[in-house]
């Protein structure tokens, strides 16, 4: 494991050292296009863009996870697909175990050249992504050898049919599929969902990573299957000290499985910190209020709701000021004006609130 | 299909303790359906019995949650109740009393006199239910025109009223779905199943595709809806979390068989079948942060190679020869769980393991 020291600026997010930060993301953006009528580029009308991603530096431990946290069109996915390079970054930094992504062929911006790169190929051998949908995200056509086997054929690992065989095997078991030999010459429409998600795990497992991005991995799944998921990826987090990049919009599953937990709006991290200051103690009013609808499995705890009402807005036209205070009970007038920074609350607890600290 | 007259009414037995005044507003009873599927390759059809013996009453002001997981008939009965089953359908057995009629012994055309007067049904998915090519407006209005004596005016009328119960502007009902949001669909689903005025409301999954923001929207809508119009609804679910915030009783069903019904503080709290007790186990909670979480190992079964004995027993932890071969009945379990004098009905499970527990208290639904 190379570890280098990270440069000392833009440290504000963390206190520890590279040797155990796993992924480091420093003030990352993704801007779309939208796509303009020809009228309108005709007339050379200022072009429109989706600010997905506005700004968000986060970082994981080695060997913990972090959930990322919030409504649909906050942003989460595109995070997640950025880090893989699944997307161009617009601006900012993407460290990995101390390296810059290197997300272009082009040469990275001043300041950069101290900091050793590591390529994409290179990044997606020791960080693999998990997928939302167990149904569209396995190719239909490919046995469950071929499927568990292609990352290590992509890589040149494991060359021998032997070695490879061994290797699919071993992923294959650890992911639950057991006696793994029987799956092989299975296709994904055999399986049941629960099983396909397993196959998918499978595959990000056979190589064996030190990164796991997993993107809702069992929001399309039963309850009953979706508790053997998570204990699943608990269990090769704990043994195998995977760190995991857990994206989700269920509260529940968060206290569960994260060790910490960032709570994302229209594009920005707006509280983040340990899972428990945050679940105990929230400071933000969005995360406030999505704390307040979690439904509680218990009827004794009924409670009143923080509903905020209308929808997340459109990321095209992100409010000025706060980009919360139009659906913030709490907003006051400053909240117009001023777009409030990350600040401490307390040890390891950030809140991007005017009306905290 | 209808149960002979003059036999003893379990209805008596399902209602309350302090309010006996308080009837049911539906009340079904051991209702069972199967699907036929014609299968060219064998002989003969092939059958799956989807559901078997189930009975739930459902009262004005309240809501009854039915819980499970994908497969296990939820749908099935709505569809069931409503009469609306795909033509592989077949109700075998059961009676499903509305005020006392009973629904199954309609007509068709009788029947559809009941629907969306009577009952409506937020259908599932109700995301994608909307036609696309029909102004949201003109698709809430066509309940209307089909079922009340009312002249187009009267009906925009109305629409505007239901445009501003659910929350839209009704300067939005011009608007096809695709300019509406999700949740505002979802909202625009609502107002066309309370269109005709129904007494009962189905709501299939009415929130499983929204964000927990939205889906807060939508269950506080259904609520003031409820207290306003005193409606009962039926709300299906595969979320223990929903049910508990907003149901006054639920029904959990697996396999196509009701594994117990009851008050939801008694169900949630003193759970009494196996299956309930592991699926509440299995469901993260915020409040409870557990070091593991408990899974139950398997499937549910396949609905046309059913376990000849409890349909949970494959999978349950506690099962015995006994469970293996013979199918439990559903029996009150009341007596030893919580008593809360507030309560409608009682509370049921359909475990053999009850069997010694419930004592001489114990009845069945089908004496």
């Amino acid at each position: 494991m190379d570890t280098q020291t990270a440069s000392p600026d833009g440290a504000s997010l963390r206190q520890s050292s590279a040797e155990q930060t796993i992924l480091e993301v420093r003030q990352l953006y993704k801007h779309f296009p939208v796509r303009q009528s020809l009228v309108d580029t005709l007339l050379h009308k200022p072009g429109k863009t989706v600010r997905a991603v506005d700004g968000v530096s986060l970082s994981i431990a080695r060997g913990k996870v972090l959930a990322l946290v919030g409504e649909s069109g906050s942003g989460k996915t595109t995070i997640a697909r950025t880090l893989i390079g699944l997307e161009q970054p617009t601006g900012g930094e993407i460290l990995f175990d101390g390296q810059l992504l290197d997300t272009s062929n082009r040469h990275a911006s001043d300041g950069a050249m101290t900091t050793p790169k590591i390529t994409l190929k290179r990044l997606r051998l020791r960080a693999q992504m998990i997928f939302q949908d167990p149904y569209e995200s396995l190719n239909p056509r490919a046995t469950i050898f071929e499927i568990v086997a292609e990352p290590l054929q992509v890589h040149g690992i494991a060359k021998e049919p032997q070695a490879r065989e061994q290797r699919v095997t071993t992923a294959l078991e650890e992911a639950g599929l057991r006696p793994a030999a029987d799956y092989f010459l299975r296709y994904p429409h055999e399986l049941s969902g629960g099983q396909r998600q397993r196959v998918v795990i499978a595959a990000a497992m056979a190589l064996e990573p030190e990164l796991l991005l997993a993107d809702e991995p069992v929001s399309m799944l039963d309850v009953s299957i979706r508790a053997e998921i998570l204990n699943l990826l608990r269990e090769l987090q704990r043994q195998r000290g995977i760190s995991i990049l857990f994206i989700t919009h269920d509260m529940g599953t968060v206290a569960y499985f994260a060790d910490h937990l960032a709570v994302m709006y229209l594009g920005r991290i707006v509280e983040s910190g340990e899972t428990f200051q945050v679940l105990r103690n929230p400071r933000h009013p969005y995360t406030q209020a999505l704390l307040s609808v979690v439904p509680v499995p218990n009827p004794r705890l009924r409670r009143q709701r923080m509903i905020l009402q209308g929808e997340t807005p459109n990321p095209v036209d992100i409010p000025p000021g706060c980009r919360f205070h139009p659906r913030c009970p709490l907003a006051a007038e400053r909240c117009r004006h001023a777009d409030p920074p990350m600040v401490e609350v307390e040890a390891g607890h950030q809140a991007a609130c005017l009306l905290v600290g | 299909m209808q149960t002979p007259a003059g036999m003893p009414s379990p209805v008596s037995r399902l209602v309350g303790l302090a309010e006996p005044q308080q009837t049911p507003l539906l009340s079904v009873r051991h209702l069972s359906t199967d699907f036929v599927s014609l299968d060219k390759t064998k002989k003969g059809a092939e059958i799956a019995h989807a559901l078997e013996d189930v009975s739930f009453d459902v009262y004005p002001h309240q809501t009854l949650g039915l819980v499970g997981e994908s497969g296990c008939g939820k749908t099935t009965t709505l569809m069931s109740v409503m009469r609306l089953l795909p033509a592989a359908g077949r109700i075998i057995a059961g009676e499903v009393l509305l005020d006392g009629v009973d629904l199954l012994g309609l007509s068709e055309r009788e029947m559809r006199r009941y629907r969306w007067k009577e009952l409506a049904m937020i259908f599932q998915g109700a995301m994608n239910a909307l036609n696309p090519v029909i102004p949201v407006g003109d698709q809430i209005r066509e309940p209307i025109l089909l079922h009340e004596l009312m002249d187009r005016q009267d009906a925009d009328r109305r629409v505007d009223e239901l445009l501003d119960l659910v929350g839209i502007a009704k300067s939005r009902k011009n608007l096809y779905p695709h300019q509406y949001s999700g949740g505002m669909r979802q909202r625009a689903m609502i107002a066309m199943a309370l269109a005709c005025q129904p007494r009962l409301l189905f709501a299939d999954e009415p929130t499983t595709a929204l964000d927990v923001m939205i889906q807060a929207q939508v269950l506080d809508l259904l609520k003031h809806i409820q207290a306003e119009l005193g409606l009962a609804i039926v709300l299906v679910t595969h979320d223990l979390g929903v049910i508990a915030e907003v149901c006054d009783s639920v029904v959990v069903m697996y396999g196509g068989v009701v594994a117990e019904y009851g008050p939801i503080d008694a169900v949630y709290n003193a759970p009494r079948h196996p299956y309930t007790q592991l699926l509440l186990e299995a469901f993260p909670d915020l409040n409870r942060p557990a070091e593991t979480l408990a899974s139950i190992p398997g499937t549910p079964p396949r609905l046309n190679d059913l376990p000849p004995g409890c349909r949970f027993g494959p999978r349950c932890p506690q099962c015995s020869e006994h469970c293996s071969q013979k199918k439990p009945e559903l029996v009150e379990v009341t007596g030893t769980a919580i008593r809360q004098p507030s309560f409608l009905q009682h509370h049921w499970a359909a475990c053999h393991l009850l069997a010694g527990v419930a004592g001489p208290a114990a009845l069945k639904v089908s004496d």
